[in-house]
């Protein structure tokens, strides 16, 4: 972590109702110029952290800072934090331009200087002829840029955002956030962004912080989190995932062996098991399993039984009986010499004890 | 585009078979109102229109004077009667007194001419013994019947189609020769209330929307809970009667009424001069603000309901502080609400009756109040509709210029 960081939550926990925390002792970074993402499932916390940083909630606990400044005591007008809210929020009795004006008119500045600004920003989101137009008379994605335009127009270090494309179909959504992440890299502006989408997540971030049940799981690059999740809940949520629980039956210089159910030994990495004797959550990608692997290229190798096949065109979704189980899932590439399978068949397949996580 | 192929291929059968279509639909819509227009029609737009009809139709004379009524018509009400006008207006009062309905005519007469009740009612009783010439007999019972102003007083009685009610209700007053000139100075009135009235209806409307707005507006923000409670606080004076809440009123605000005696126990002031809150416009004022503060609420409310709260926090977050951002971003967008509660407000107290009857003493009464007594006391209901009338365009107009200037299309009921 840099020493001077934009904004910094240290210890914060919030509680609604004074019995339940919804957000249980935060304590998070953001780099000046970063993209990140808060990402988690409904109702874990995400919008009260987001809420916490513009001052619309208190902190029930902890101190937040802004540019190493404690804000706590700031009230929402004065922290100078830009937001794009989740149903954009434009203002309906004012137009395209008034709307983007407001910001600038309530900091006094000059006319001219106004409405230059507001043209800059409206051309940053091709929407320059549309400054006479009520929000109403716009398309969802049109207002959906004006809200961005509007929470830039003041140069604010911050932006948040909070879920801005959760009511966007799925074409206008994948051309937003690339919008938005070009915006983001031509102002150098500081972008937190609130979503429960983890592919948005994983395309526009420089770094994701996965939230459950008010804590961080855990705080990554998007690649880092994919490939080497550090618990079961991360795991599970960043993609798709093959789950294997047992015991630990011996742990050795990074490397483990895990005993399951079925009374196979399975090689893993420990990653989050403390000793011998532990349970333990073993994460696999589907696409690292191998079909009829090379015997000794691979430490894991078990028989298995084809259930169920899906066509999906670059890839074959295969879900097997393995160990016990019978969703495990493996993704047989579609490529040039591929493995082909039929169903109730029974088949070999492996994986290489890197690519097994040993999680809590 | 398939529009324009639809239509070459066959356009006139697609214009026809969506027309069938559509009037089968509005058919089977109508069918189902009709139950509830023909009530309305029944028990309100008829009995409104045949009402106001009176203002400006009155055959009260010419219906049981006709023979009169024809002579006068001719008669250019400058010249001195004649024989036959005399002999004619015997032939009727004959009649009347037979039927006992001379009583009405002699009111309607004094109507334009106070005082000439008596001399029809006392001509009556001796007008079997009558001999001709009349111009002669008829002023020997009473001398008066020679007063050109009786005469020009039936003249304007006469007429079936009046626009005198108007007039009247006006403070204007329709002469014998058709004309329309100012009512006598002591006899103005009507201006006079329809200016308090309005003046009364629209303190109310003020009041309402200053006490009403903070209400609403926490009502709106409150979680549900203690809104639903707050609600119920509000609308419980619904569920009590008007004139309960009224007398109410006069217990508190009478000079030995509750707050009258406060005052005095903290000194504001002292028994001898306790204030006078009630029978009088103030008392009026605050029994009719506080009956009508659940129309400006409820209005209000629902449409504060409806601003996400989201509106004002972008405003705060782009750097407005509290005030400015109620100011420009949250009261801007409650205006239907305002619209439709002050429209409620206003248009349910400019018809307002039961409370400044009971707490309104002299200066407090307004219009309706003197509609009622032409109602129930004068017997003329033909003033009472002309005074409806002319309130009911001025509500109209109030509505147009409302409409002008806000739109009615900007108001939210519920
Ligand atoms: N104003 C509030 N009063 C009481 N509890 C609240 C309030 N807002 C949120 N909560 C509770 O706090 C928890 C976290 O809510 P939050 O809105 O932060 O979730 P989230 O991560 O943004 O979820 P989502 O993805 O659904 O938006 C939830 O359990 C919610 O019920
Ligand atoms: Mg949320």
């Amino acid at each position: 972590m840099s020493d001077n960081p934009l904004v910094r939550f240290q210890n914060v926990q919030k509680s609604y109702d004074g019995k339940i925390l919804v957000v249980k002792d935060l304590n998070l970074d953001v780099e000046k110029g970063e993209f990140l993402t808060m990402l988690g499932p409904s109702g874990s916390g995400k919008t009260t952290c987001l809420m916490m940083l513009a001052g619309f909630e208190p902190a029930t606990y902890g101190e937040i800072y802004l540019n190493e400044r404690p804000i706590n005591n700031v009230p929402p007008h004065k922290r100078g934090i830009g937001m794009v809210f989740q149903n954009y929020a434009l203002f309906p009795h004012m137009t395209v331009a008034e709307n983007l004006a407001f910001p600038l008119e309530v900091r006094k500045m000059s006319t001219s200087e106004r409405s230059d600004r507001v043209k800059r920003a409206l051309d940053m989101v091709q929407l320059g002829d549309f400054g006479n137009r009520r929000p109403a008379q716009l398309s969802g994605g049109q207002q959906q840029r004006v809200a961005v335009a509007r929470a830039l127009v003041f140069d604010p270090d911050l932006v948040l955002m909070d879920e801005p494309l959760g009511a966007l179909d799925k074409n206008l959504r994948e051309q937003m956030q690339y919008e938005i992440k070009h915006i983001h890299e031509n102002l150098g502006v500081t972008v937190v962004y609130v979503t429960h989408d983890q592919s948005e997540a994983l395309t526009m971030s420089n770094r994701i912080a996965v939230f459950n049940d008010g804590v961080v799981q855990q705080l990554a690059a998007p690649d880092t989190l994919y490939e080497r999740p550090e618990n079961a809940f991360v795991a599970q949520f960043i993609g798709e995932n093959n789950k294997l629980r047992g015991t630990v039956t011996d742990l050795d210089d990074g490397y483990c062996v895990v005993k399951t159910a079925t009374g196979a030994m399975v090689y893993a990495k420990a990653v989050n098991v403390k000793k011998v004797g532990d349970q333990s959550t073993l994460s696999l990608r589907p696409e690292r399993v191998v079909v009829d692997p090379e015997p000794g290229a691979v430490q894991n190798m078990f028989e298995a039984r084809v259930l169920e096949l899906i066509y999906l065109g670059d890839h074959i979704r295969t879900r097997i009986a393995l160990l016990g189980r019978e969703d495990f899932i493996v993704k047989v590439p579609n490529s040039a010499n591929h493995a082909f399978l039929a169903e109730g068949e029974t088949v070999t397949v492996g994986w290489l004890q890197e690519d097994c996580r040993a999680l809590d | 585009m398939t529009e324009t192929t639809v239509a070459t291929i066959d356009d006139k059968l697609l214009t026809k078979r969506l027309g069938k279509a559509m009037f089968r639909s509005r058919l089977r819509a109508f069918m189902l109102v009709v139950p509830v227009l023909l009530f309305l029609l029944l028990s309100f737009v008829i009995p409104i229109l045949s009402f106001l009809l009176q203002g400006i139709s009155d055959d009260t004379f010419s219906s049981r004077m006709p023979k009169t009524t024809m002579v006068l018509s001719e008669w250019d009400a400058v010249s001195e009667p004649t024989e036959e006008m005399y002999a004619a207006l015997v032939a009727d009062l004959k009649v009347v007194r037979a039927n006992k309905t001379i009583g009405k005519v002699a009111t309607r007469v004094n109507r334009d001419k106070p005082g000439t009740r008596s001399l029809f009612t006392s001509t009556g009783r001796k007008i079997a013994k009558i001999e001709p010439p009349y111009k002669e007999s008829l002023p020997g019972i009473k001398k008066k019947w020679q007063d050109i102003e009786v005469w020009q007083a039936m003249k304007t009685a006469s007429r079936k189609y009046t626009p005198g009610y108007y007039a009247a209700a006006l403070d204007l007053k329709l002469t014998s020769d058709g004309s329309i000139v100012r009512q006598d100075e002591n006899r103005r009135i009507h201006l006079t209330l329809m200016t308090r009235t309005l003046q009364i209806s629209f303190l109310v409307t003020i009041f309402c929307l200053l006490l009403g707005y903070p209400i609403a507006y926490l009502l709106a923000t409150l979680p549900v809970r203690s809104s639903n409670l707050l609600l119920i606080l509000v609308l419980l004076p619904f569920w009590t009667s008007i004139l309960v809440r009224t007398t109410a009123w006069i217990a508190m605000l009478q000079s030995q009424g509750v707050v009258n005696d406060l005052l005095v126990y903290f000194g504001v002031t002292d028994d001898g001069t306790r204030y006078s809150l009630i029978y009088n416009k103030l008392g009026t004022l605050i029994a009719m603000t506080h009956i009508l503060l659940p129309f400006m609420i409820l209005p209000l409310y629902s449409v504060m309901k409806g601003i996400p709260p989201s509106y004002v926090r972008a405003a705060k977050s782009l750097g407005a502080s509290n005030w400015t951002a109620f100011w420009r971003v949250y009261a801007p967008q409650t205006i239907p609400g305002i619209g439709a509660g002050a429209i409620l407000v206003f248009i349910v107290a400019i018809g307002y009756y039961i409370t400044p009857a009971l707490v309104g003493g002299q200066e407090g009464t307004m219009i309706s109040n003197t509609i009622d007594d032409h109602m129930r006391k004068s017997l003329n209901w033909n003033l009472a509709a002309a005074l409806g009338g002319v309130l009911m365009i001025v509500v109209l107009f109030l509505y147009w210029i409302y409409d002008r200037f806000v739109g009615i299309d900007n108001m939210k009921l519920g």
